[in-house]
Parts: structure tokens; C-alpha cells; sequence
């Protein structure tokens, strides 16, 4: 049996007390394109992770405890941003073939 | 003094950090990232570069190194460490120093011979200095912009901890003109600026930075 897996996503920002350079450099262009009433725009990160669910393709409360860990100590630094993490969506599986 | 100076993947100026140190008349030990010991040396320089291509933040994927796992306790037994430019930014995601460096605000790379104030003359790095005195060395990076909370700001300054700041225009946004800080102990130094670069008079803006590197000999001497 192979075990379902679930996109899980956490979202990096920077926290909004911290000067993003990136984000005012794509702010600018945006309005040297032309597009008006953008007040502002902030980059971030984005990471998809692919991880083995329950039988059911649901996450215990443990693991999602355990992404939780994966954001705080590498892939965010808390002291310049803030994470949020989020379950997608069960990955289709194909069955394993008999060979 | 047996100087470790650590290689990481990406690291640049290792070689020249290691050139410093024995100019300044230390024995030097290649550490390399990869390998869980510091080989019995007196002090750790993490050097400048881009370790592991920068890659999710800078320093971030460097501090999980098996060669960090003996420097962070070496580090908080006392040992002296300096963290020139990306081993600085090595020592905030370590949590060794407060605080972080980010893009710098301006959006551009820079790259200039800077002046410094030396602000902590009383740190292993910074013994052969005197309070107040004001060196050139070269900086350079894109990422050097210090942050940290006001409350860790004023901390910082209150408690001395505060070793080297820019004099003139802030070259990166780094708040409170911050180049270099200290940890509580005053062991660990984290520096944006590059004294590695200024230790000989052929090439570099002069040899102000020599001291960073002879001030662990006026240390070693008073032990």
C-alpha cells in the first residue's frame, strides 16, 4: 500500500515592519508599465511540499506540527518574516503495478 | 593562535581571510563544512561569499553545516568567532547574534573602500584598536542592510555591543548605521565590512584591517 500524498504550503512574507527592497523595485516597474493603483507590492516565498498523508489523505495534527517546525527553523527566519502554512490538496496516486 | 578559517560551498574569500590570519601571525587550519570539528583551534573566522549560492536566505542553509554544530557550542563556551560578511549572516540565522541582514535598501550591490568607527575596542577582534578610531576597509554586498527590533537596537547600544558603524552615508540601510556587533559575551563578532581585504599595502585601501586579525594575539597575551 502505498501511502497518499498532500501538497502542503507554507507562504513566507516578509514582516511588514521590514523594508522589502525586491518589492518596491517591482512596485516602480508596475508603474512604468502603466498600471495604475498599485499601492504597493510585498515578495515573498512560496514552497510546496510534497508529503505522505494518513491512509484517509489527511495529515495528523503531529505532522502538520512537524511542517510547522520545517517553517520556523529553515524556511522562514522569524526575525525578518512570518510563515503560514496550508494544506492544498491530496495528490492523485496512481496504484502501483504489479510487474 | 590556531586560527580555523571554514570553507562552505561558495565561500570567497576564505583564502584571503586565511592570508589575514597568518599576517597577523596565527596558525592557520582549513576547516571545512562538511566535517564535524573544529580541530582544535583557538578561533573561527566564517568568511565572506556566497554560501551554498545564497540560496533561501543567505546563511540559512550554511547554519545547518555539520562544521557548525561543534562552532556553536565552541561559540557559546566562549570562543572567539568573527563572521565577516556572510559568516556574519551565517551567525544571525544561527542565532549566535541577534537580528538579520537584508537586501540593501538602495537595491544595488555595492562595492567601496568604507569607513568605519570602531565602536567595542574591547572584543577579541577589536583589542588592537582604540574606542573611537576610524579605519578603511573595502565593502562590499548586496545583502549587508542590518535589522533588528528597536528594543534590540537600544540594547545593543546601551550594552556596547554595537563594534563598528559606517561613518558618512549609510552604504546599505543597515539601521542605525550599523556595520559589526557582538554578542553578549563579546566573543562572537559579526562584521558586514571585509578587514581581510586591508592587510597588505599592495593591494586594498591600506592595512586598517590588520588589527581585527592581531587583536587575538593582544588576547592570547593577556590569558
Amino acid at each position: 500500500m502505498v501511502a497518499p500524498l498532500v501538497t502542503v504550503v507554507v507562504d513566507v512574507m516578509p514582516k511588514p515592519e521590514i523594508l522589502d527592497p525586491q518589492g518596491k523595485a517591482v512596485s516602480g516597474a508596475l508603474a512604468r508599465l502603466g498600471f495604475a493603483g498599485v499601492d504597493g507590492v510585498r515578495q515573498g516565498k512560496r514552497f510546496e511540499l510534497l508529503l505522505e498523508a494518513d491512509a484517509d489523505g489527511s495529515l495528523g495534527a503531529e505532522r502538520l506540527a512537524e511542517v510547522e517546525q520545517m517553517a520556523a527553523t529553515l524556511l522562514s527566519n522569524p526575525v525578518i518574516e512570518d510563515y503560514r502554512v496550508h494544506v492544498e490538496q491530496a495528490v492523485a496516486q496512481t496504484q502501483g503495478v504489479d510487474a | 593562535m590556531r586560527v580555523g578559517v571554514v570553507t562552505f560551498p561558495g565561500s570567497l574569500d576564505d583564502v584571503d581571510a586565511q592570508r589575514a590570519a597568518r599576517i597577523a601571525g596565527h596558525d592557520v587550519v582549513a576547516l571545512w563544512h562538511g566535517e564535524a570539528t573544529l580541530s582544535g583551534v583557538d578561533a573561527v573566522i566564517l568568511p565572506g561569499g556566497f554560501s551554498y549560492g545564497d540560496y533561501l536566505r543567505c546563511g540559512a542553509i550554511s547554519r545547518f553545516s555539520p562544521v557548525m554544530g561543534p562552532l556553536v557550542e565552541a561559540a557559546t563556551d566562549g570562543m572567539p568567532v568573527l563572521g565577516i560578511c556572510n559568516g556574519f549572516q551565517v551567525l544571525c540565522e544561527s542565532h549566535l547574534l541577534p537580528g538579520a541582514l537584508v537586501r540593501n535598501d538602495h537595491q544595488r550591490f555595492v562595492c567601496r573602500d568604507q569607513t568605519l568607527e570602531i565602536r567595542n575596542a574591547a572584543t577579541p577582534w577589536t583589542a588592537s584598536y582604540e574606542p573611537g578610531q576610524r579605519v578603511v576597509v573595502p565593502l562590499k554586498n548586496g545583502e549587508g542592510s542590518y535589522v533588528a527590533d528597536e528594543a534590540t537596537l537600544d540594547v545593543l547600544e546601551s550594552e556596547g555591543r554595537v563594534v563598528a558603524t559606517y561613518v558618512g552615508a549609510n552604504p546599505n540601510g543597515s539601521l542605525r548605521a550599523i556595520a559589526g556587533i557582538t554578542n553578549v559575551a563579546g566573543n562572537v563578532v559579526g562584521l558586514m565590512p571585509h578587514p581581510e581585504h586591508a592587510v597588505e599595502d599592495l593591494c586594498g585601501p591600506g592595512t586598517d584591517g590588520l588589527g581585527f586579525f592581531t587583536s587575538l594575539t593582544a588576547v592570547a597575551a593577556a590569558l
